[in-house]
């Protein structure tokens, strides 16, 4: 049985992205300058990280974190293991770098594979610097297990089956699943907590497990950028916007009045 | 799955589009497709390439019409009662036995929330690439390949991206960007039609009960065309009142700043920003907002920002195409007013 009488494996994939420290407009193009020079952990994995804890301390078991990424990514494990998670592993080598998210849930999938009787995995609804979404559903697949994404809302859990809510564009459902599973979380379901001090002093100490792809025992062909169905063939800057900005300062009606003109000459109203 | 050139050639055209039904009707987003789809198929003549609609659900009975006369020269329907809720479990397993069945070259959805989950789903089932959110779709000139264009890293990059040995190729596309064709009613097509195997009912996931916003279009984001979003400064749940007034006089939806969503003052589905939904409506009005970089990587896409703020420095103003200094509760009501009359 997996982890036990009712007790719960639970694993949380999170991924170390460019933080963002200031805003600033390019006067060029009038667009965003991203000037990221920080690292931090990707914020919708914050909650899916909480409800991995969450759901450990309603059935007991553990929560293993796992990423895949530079060596430094190991400090996103350590912060995940100072907020509660019980152990990390780091999924790291040269040939698992340029993997587009067909190999990259293909390499993720070996971890849990290999982590074994795993009955629930949570990722975030995506990552905030490739925006794909698709590395959660594309462990669902690898591992032929069902998948649950956009969950809004933990309705019931049972160490067994969830019941969960899903959020999309135009309203939202209830559903069923049966573990293992995988799922993707929104920000709704919780209320990431802050590490604690004795939390950071152990996330200090713990080892980091680190794989590479011949303790994964991964399919060469299948990782890495030659591994990759997809290829980015060029990058560019967004197009610029229109450089100038009217700017109203009178008072309220005047201004009301001259943005409604503005509007007219752009939509229908 | 990897195939090499012969294979390809020899058996791989059309291009398919991931049919979404809403609320019993059809998506715009699904008529949108067809529109690019066309082209793309046009531009693949030599391959004979046919733009093909599959449509997934229940009751759908005649919608296959409306299909052929937005473009469609054939339509797939797949009518069954497993199919009335969305279950990603059933419905990928029918998408990627089609696929295997009939060998579509290109195979795109909306960026719904349905297409993002189903998508990669069927993307590894059948061992192809899949480039999510596209803003940009084409061919190649010499190779004939789908070049999918999309945006990262909050849309401070545009990628373009190939998917050369595998097919389908495959993409979900962001709502809003490509342009239904107009319809032509005397357009006719052939009718395919596919069922679920029992086995595909089988699943380990089971969807209850749906609930939907109905005709509260305020909340949905991707659809509308303008969005009067509200930040810190609205104050309260009570402040955003002329916010949504704003929106039902300009028929939009109101979007909003995770800050206001933390205060409890509008629910999460109206975020916009990092956390929240990326929109690109063609007039986005940010009332009240400061412009976190959060909040600007989710909307700065749009055609024609306006924003409204006391604070003239604030970074939302820099980025505005229309920047008015003032007091939102004065100068929302009073734009509410002209446009009501």
């Amino acid at each position: 049985m997996p982890g036990g009488q009712n007790k719960m494996k639970i694993v949380v994939c999170v991924k170390q992205v460019p933080g963002t420290t200031e805003v600033s407009i390019d006067p060029e193009t009038k667009r965003l300058k991203r000037e990221g020079v920080s690292i931090e952990m990707n914020p919708f994995d914050t909650y899916a990280l909480e409800q991995g804890i969450l759901l450990r301390e309603k059935h007991g078991g553990e929560v293993i974190v796992l990423s895949m990424g530079p060596q430094r990514a190991e400090l996103t494990i350590r912060e995940s293991i100072a907020c509660g998670a019980d152990s990390g592993i780091l999924l790291n080598g040269r040939p698992l770098g340029g993997s587009d998210t067909y190999a990259t849930s293909y390499i993720l999938s070996q971890a849990v594979k290999k982590i074994g009787d795993v009955d629930l995995v949570i990722c975030g609804k995506q990552a905030v610097d490739g925006d794909t979404a698709q590395v959660g559903p594309g462990m669902a697949a690898h591992l032929n297990w069902p998948q649950v994404t956009y969950v809004s809302r933990f309705v019931e859990s049972g160490p067994k089956e969830l019941k969960l809510e899903r959020m999309h564009e135009s309203g939202s459902d209830i559903s069923l699943v049966e573990l293992p599973a995988v799922l993707t979380v929104l920000k709704d379901v919780n209320i990431p907590r802050i590490p604690t001090l004795k939390g950071r002093l152990n996330s200090r100490k713990v080892d980091i497990t680190i794989w590479n792809e011949i303790d994964l025992g991964t399919d060469p062909e299948k990782i890495g950028l030659g591994g990759s169905p997809t290829r980015v063939v060029s990058t560019r800057k967004p197009d610029a916007r229109d450089k100038h900005t009217i700017v109203l300062n009178g008072n309220a009606s005047e201004s009301a009045r001259e943005l409604v003109k503005i509007l007219k000459s752009r939509i229908e109203l | 799955m990897k195939l090499n050139e012969t294979e390809i050639a020899d058996s791989y055209n059309d291009v398919w589009v991931l049919g979404e039904i809403v609320d019993g009707q059809v998506h715009k987003v699904t008529l949108e497709l067809l529109g690019i789809a066309r082209e793309l198929a046009d531009k693949r003549a030599v391959n004979n390439s046919k733009v093909v609609c599959l449509l997934m659900g229940s009751g759908l009975k005649g919608m296959e019409t409306g299909l052929f006369y937005q473009s469609a020269d054939r339509v797939i329907i797949v009518d069954d009662e497993s199919l009335k809720f969305f279950n990603d479990s059933v419905y990928s397993s029918v998408v990627s036995r089609l696929i295997k069945k009939y060998k579509p070259e290109i195979l795109i959805s909306g960026a719904t929330s349905k297409g993002r989950s189903l998508m990669p789903l069927v993307a590894v089932q059948i061992e192809t690439g899949l480039t999510a959110d596209c803003t940009g779709l084409d061919i190649d000139k010499e190779s004939g390949l789908l070049l999918q264009t999309r945006p990262a890293y909050g849309g401070n990059i545009i990628a373009t991206i190939k998917c050369e040995n595998h097919r389908p190729q495959m993409s979900t596309v962001r709502q809003g960007v490509f342009k239904a064709i107009e319809s032509d009613d005397t357009r006719t097509g052939e009718l395919i039609v596919e069922n679920v195997l029992e086995e595909e009912k089988k699943t380990r996931f089971t969807v209850l009960s749906e609930e939907s916003y109905g005709d509260d279009s305020k909340i949905n984001l991707h659809d509308a065309n303008v969005i009067v979003s509200g930040g810190r400064g609205v104050k309260s749940a009570e402040g955003f009142e002329v916010i949504h007034q704003l929106a039902n006089a300009v028929e939009g939806a109101v979007g909003a700043t995770r800050a206001t969503i933390d205060s409890g003052w509008i629910s999460y589905a109206h975020q916009v920003g990092q956390t929240g939904l990326t929109v690109q409506p063609e007039v986005y009005i940010a009332c009240g907002v400061s412009g976190q970089i959060q909040h600007l990587v989710g909307m700065q896409s749009s055609d024609l920002i306006i924003a409204i703020n006391k604070d003239p420095d604030a970074p939302i103003m820099q980025l505005a195409d229309v920047a008015i200094v003032g007091d939102l509760f004065e100068v929302v009501p009073e734009i509410t007013k002209l446009l009501s009359n």
